[in-house]
């Protein structure tokens, strides 16, 4: 179980969370919603410790992450699917998949388990990853981070800018996930896709967790999507 | 000399690439090496073994001193690039004055473990001078075959490309960043060392091949490895026949004109990828 509680952080400057509080539990997705600049974001670089937090907790099945140094933290079992996707470029992707193992010393089992969940990227090992397409790259930012097995996983908009097939692939590989007991916390701003795969869902707005909600309760009709949201 | 200016411009081109540091510095290492190498050879007796000895320690030792920069100073700094550049300057000061006060001013000659000449029909050619070749190639080979093939020269590159990221994947990125600056500076003393029965090891030794470094760098593309290696074969090769048809000088003002026509028409150096 992943519990953060009164997270304050920012860049330097002015912070821009503001005692932000989300728990996140095996096995369930947790979605975060918030307009362009809310900072969901934000809150995934402050979990994995790039942003100093000036106050407030972030503990993992009991275990302080906050203050951790940022490489301490995916050790513990966090991996991050960061926005825009972040690949190692000029790397390939056998590369690409190679640094994921390292990170919790993980072995040839794990690297062909992730391999069998996304096939074309085995056809493309020695491919340089900034040059597959789209939906690929996608695919490899996924895979990178499943080779950590985490505990949490989060991501934070996959979907952004992929096809409807990849965005079907990426569903469905969220819930495969959920069913395995990892806890995912996705950053998703179509209404449809939060409500197909999310067990709650949290509203952020200015930096702040305005409204933490139940999925079942919600419809693509509900207010909170248009207040937080905008659509 | 072309090879021996590749290890030392790789050496800078690895510590630009990885982590956007400009090592003003990077002469004053090499200077530290060769200073060094002539202290390790009067400790030994034997000259072979002296020089052999010379090469294994002078890398560590000035990698030891760069890495203790890299923590001391430019991690303090947040390796901002403009204060990393001031602070190098403030390096090479220290270093230069340390060699002064510890060394002397006068140039010290190393002798060359061996002296054999090669004599073909057409010319002559010191057997020493074909051995730096060699061992700057197998240098240049493994530092090729490290970055590659092994798992930290794979965690370095990661790193190059996005140390936010790379820090999400478990890389202690304080770590690679003293380990790539100890690398560059290492390299620098192994030309320095190849160098010094060559040229004689004196503190001033440094801006040569800091300048001249600084222009393969910039013409092979920052960062670049293989464009490196290429430009210095280029600027080491016409420096060289430009020198000996012409006059040096004509040789500094083609290899200058060449930074400008590069930096003109491509910033990015000939193969360097664009920022
Ligand atoms: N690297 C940065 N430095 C300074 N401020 C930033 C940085 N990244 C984001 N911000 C600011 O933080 C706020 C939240 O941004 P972000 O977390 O990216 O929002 P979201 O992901 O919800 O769109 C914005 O006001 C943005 O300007
Ligand atoms: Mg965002």
């Amino acid at each position: 179980m992943l519990v953060i509680e009164g997270l304050t952080a920012g860049y330097g400057g002015a912070p821009v969370l503001h005692g932000v509080g989300l728990g996140a539990a095996p096995g369930k997705v947790t979605c975060v919603m918030g307009r362009n600049g809310a900072g969901k974001t934000t809150l995934m670089r402050a979990i994995m410790g790039q942003l100093r937090a000036s106050s407030g907790t972030i503990h993992l099945d009991g275990e302080a992450l906050h203050g951790l140094p940022a490489h301490e933290v995916p050790r513990h079992g966090v991996a991050l699917v960061p926005q825009g996707r972040r690949l190692f470029g000029p790397l390939t992707v056998a590369e690409n998949i190679e640094i994921g193992l390292m990170t919790r010393r993980k072995g040839r089992a794990v690297r062909e388990h992730v391999l069998d969940l996304f096939p074309r990227l085995r056809e493309r090992l020695n491919q340089q990853s900034r040059t597959l397409s789209g939906g690929e790259q996608q695919m490899l930012a996924l895979a990178r981070a499943l080779c950590l097995e985490p505990k949490v996983l989060l991501l934070d908009e996959p979907t952004e800018g992929l096809q409807p097939s990849m965005i079907r692939l990426i569903r469905d590989t969220v819930l495969k996930l959920k069913a395995t007991g990892v806890a995912v916390v996705l950053v998703e701003q179509r209404v449809e896709a939060v409500l197909e795969v999310a067990d709650s869902v949290a509203f952020m707005a200015q930096g702040r967790v305005t409204e933490v909600l139940p999925a079942h309760g919600l419809t693509p009709q509900s207010p909170q999507f248009a207040t937080w949201v905008g659509v | 000399m072309a090879a021996v200016l590749a290890l030392s411009a790789v050496g800078l081109s690895l510590t630009f690439g990885v982590m956007r540091v400009v090592n003003v510095a990077h002469g004053e290492f090499f200077m530290l090496g060769a200073v060094l190498a002539w202290v390790v050879v009067q400790a030994v007796p034997s000259a072979p073994l002296g020089f052999v000895a010379a090469l294994i320690l002078c890398p560590l030792v000035v990698g030891a001193v760069a890495a203790l920069a890299d923590t001391a100073i430019l991690k303090r700094l947040n390796y901002d690039p403009e204060a990393t550049i001031v602070a190098t300057i403030g390096i090479s000061y220290i270093l230069q004055q340390g060699a002064l006060s510890f060394f002397g001013p006068d140039a010290r000659a190393v002798e060359a473990p061996f002296s054999l000449r090669l004599q073909f029909p057409w010319f002559g050619y010191s057997g020493y001078k074909l051995f730096v070749v060699i061992a700057a190639g197998l240098v240049l080979l493994a530092v090729w075959l490290f970055m590659t093939r092994s798992r930290a020269g794979l965690v370095m590159r990661a790193t190059q490309v996005d140390r936010n990221t790379a820090r999400a994947f478990g890389i202690n990125v304080d770590r690679v960043y003293a380990g790539t600056f100890a690398l560059g500076a290492a390299l620098a003393a192994v030309a320095a060392v190849l160098i010094v029965p060559i040229q004689q090891a004196h503190y001033l030794m440094g801006h040569d091949p800091l300048l001249l470094s600084f222009i393969v760098v910039i013409i092979g593309g920052l960062g670049s490895i293989r464009g490196t290696l290429i430009a210095a074969l280029l600027i080491g090769l016409s420096d060289g026949i430009i020198s000996m048809f012409f006059t040096p000088t004509l040789a500094k003002i083609v290899a200058t004109l060449a930074v400008a026509l590069v930096l003109v028409f491509r910033p990015q150096g000939l193969f360097g990828a664009r920022a």
